[in-house]
């Protein structure tokens, strides 16, 4: 890199005044007083948990779209445009877009209408209880490990703002986000998410700016990529898919099908920290289009991600290499190296919000889940209300100081958004498989349900280890996450037809509602007027969003 | 809970806090000293961001004023030409 400047930055420490710290105590300020009154405001266990289904779409959209801009999208997706370029943008426009439509325009009426309060419980319904527990164990270890990815990125910025050591941040940090969940539950929860959105692009849209005008605008930006590491593959996304000569070592089989089609669609349609989202919605016609609003944004999010990725690439010569600092590091260098103060107090804000946020989302998706498919469901479901919502607080107090734990292990990964793809590989993509079969082929018996996902299970956790052990060469992690998560399916669908084939059907009856074809009679139509306008309808925004995310590819092929 | 909810409007928390943060950046925007200048590449990026804040944030407060957010009686929806009407770009 010839005129690359090399800006180490082993310590990095934000150069932070009493401005900034003036913006960050006005923003907890205003989330307290939020938790507040959304205190007062919480009655039943149904507000506690869903925020009592009231919301109009365009707040739970944002706070879909903000649920799942956490540490994965903000560092891990920067790290990720870094290390891989432009191959990045699969994660928005094949891995993302698709399936959020898909999951407004198909599935969310089976979850909305069907009343359950989490996609375990919907486990329960169209399978059995074993499936439930199965489904809401594997869905709550996983959040709390995500959680701890969060609380990690999180302690990154305190370090990097205080000079704490590493382990101090990580407990100081679970302390504010346990005050700042206990607070109000869910309800404060999405209207924080929803604050964090708008703040941490306000923060990150000036280090675009300014990155961009230093490397001489995207020609300069271009041009300086081709001469990195990274060379001309870093412009490029379905250039050189079909061998392995491209940044991600992935062939275009495995995007589509591993990315674009099991990890994604088993991420977006069946997280149930994103689907709890939609079912706060007021109606099944706000619901249908909560993921779609958020596709939207969803569509430009990496403007503020990957761009800024490939200009840490090529202003920071030693960004990934030994000694240099890690891929994560990449927008908090920018921060550092742009953002006087002022703007810098809203770009830590931003980020800290999101953190926090993220995390938020995974506790109390773990909480829900925790009570409700856990506890209520299979230990003992014969206490009065309220006894759920104090057991619910106190599963965010385990589900807190578990995530501590969880951020040591996320720790020890030098690129985030790797670790939480193995994670969606393992518990997203069997759940799917179940999921869309179960969906669609009535006759799919409960035990199939329970064998199909274990299975699936744990196949995907043992190509992953076949992979750490050498075993397997998939080349990069990312591609060894696109197979494990094909792996994952492919085996819950063999064996979810075998168990059929062998084992006794639930009757029609009782699957009313929960398959496709066997629509819900009894069901009202709790449609609002002017939710038939064409410009509210899902397939409509959702076709548009699609066409988009294929236009967008376009500069890039 | 109808009062803290109207009192809390989503619209009106953001507008607020953009305005004040809005406000902050464009004075110090104002101030910015050449050492903040030659950080941020020549752009007063303080005074640019801080309108663009002062921008949204009047967007938030003026939509809440024009279409205030119907009260939700418990479990009837309310059939009314509410906020749906915007799905956010």
């Amino acid at each position: 890199m010839p005129d690359a400047p090399l800006l180490a930055a082993q310590d990095l420490r934000l150069d932070v005044n009493v401005l900034d710290y003036v913006i960050l105590a006005l923003y907890f300020l205003v989330v307290l007083g939020i938790g507040f009154a959304a205190r007062r405001a919480v009655r039943s266990s149904l507000d506690f948990f869903l925020s009592g289904r009231a919301l109009p779409a365009w707040i739970t959209g944002l706070a879909f779209m903000s649920a799942n801009l956490g540490a994965t999208e903000v560092l891990g997706m920067a790290a990720n445009g870094a290390q891989y370029g432009a191959m990045t943008l699969h994660y928005y426009w094949i891995g993302a877009v698709p399936a959020m439509v898909f999951l407004g325009v198909v599935m969310m009426p089976f979850y909305y209408r069907s009343e359950v309060h989490s996609v375990p419980e919907f486990m329960r319904r169209r399978f059995n209880g074993a499936t439930q527990l199965l489904n809401a164990g594997t869905f709550a270890l996983a959040q709390i490990l995500i959680s701890g990815i969060n609380l990690y990125a999180l302690a990154l910025i305190m370090e990097a703002l205080l000079g704490w050591p590493l382990w101090l941040s990580i407990v100081v940090s679970a302390a504010i986000v346990l005050a700042y969940i206990t607070l109000g539950g869910l309800s404060s929860a999405i209207y924080n998410e929803v604050m964090q959105f708008f703040v941490i692009v306000a923060g990150l849209v000036p280090v675009v700016i300014i990155g961009l005008t230093r490397v001489g605008g995207f020609s300069g930006l271009g041009q300086k990529v081709r001469e990195s590491v990274l060379g001309e593959g870093g412009l490029h996304t379905w250039a050189h898919t079909a061998g392995s000569g491209n940044p991600l070592n992935a062939n275009w089989i495995g995007l589509v099908l591993g990315l674009g089609f099991v990890l994604s669609f088993g991420y977006w349609t069946t997280n149930f920290a994103e689907v709890q989202r939609a079912l706060s919605a007021r109606n099944t016609h706000a619901a249908r289009l909560t993921p779609i609003v958020a596709a939207y944004p969803k569509l430009v999010i990496p403007i503020v991600t990957v761009i800024p990725g490939l200009i840490a690439l090529v202003l920071f010569g030693d960004l990934g290499k030994d000694g240099g600092p890690t891929y994560n590091e990449a927008i908090p260098l920018l921060m550092n190296e742009f953002l006087p103060n002022g703007v810098l107090g809203v770009a830590v804000t931003g980020l800290l919000a999101s953190f926090m946020a993220g995390m938020a989302a995974n506790i109390s998706g773990f909480n829900t889940v925790f009570t409700q498919d856990i506890w209520r469901a299979h230990v003992n479901g014969d206490h009065p209300d309220e006894w759920y919502v104090r057991l619910g607080r106190i599963a965010t107090l385990a589900g807190v100081a578990a995530g501590i734990g969880a951020a040591f292990i996320a720790a020890g990964f030098g690129n985030l958004m790797n670790y939480l793809q193995s994670l969606f590989a393992f518990f997203n993509a069997p759940l799917f498989a179940t999921f869309i079969i179960g969906l669609f082929w009535r006759r799919m018996t409960p035990w199939a349900g329970f064998w199909g996902l274990l299975t699936g299970t744990v196949c995907a956790f043992g190509s992953y280890m076949l992979y750490k052990a050498g075993v397997l060469d998939f080349g990069t992690e990312l591609n060894a996450s696109f197979w494990g998560a094909g792996v994952a399916f492919v085996v819950d669908a063999i064996v979810s037809v075998v168990v059929t084939l062998v084992t006794a059907p639930k009757p029609d009856g009782e699957l009313r509602g929960l398959v496709y074809g066997l629509s819900d009679a009894s069901v009202a139509d709790d449609a609002l007027a002017g939710d038939r306008a064409w410009y509210r309808s899902p397939v409509a925004l959702g076709a548009g969003a699609v066409v988009l995310a294929a236009a967008f590819y376009l500069p890039f092929l | 809970m109808a009062a803290p909810r109207q009192l809390f409007d989503i619209r009106r928390v953001i507008g607020g806090l953009f305005l004040v943060y809005g406000l902050i950046l464009t004075a110090t925007g104002l101030l910015d000293g050449s050492a903040a200048l030659r950080k941020a590449e020549g752009i007063r990026i303080n005074l640019w961001t801080g309108i663009g804040m002062l921008v949204i944030g009047g967007a938030f407060l003026l939509w809440e004023r024009l279409r205030p957010s119907e009260t939700p009686s418990d479990d009837s929806p309310v059939a009314d030409e509410g906020d749906a009407a915007h799905p956010a770009p």
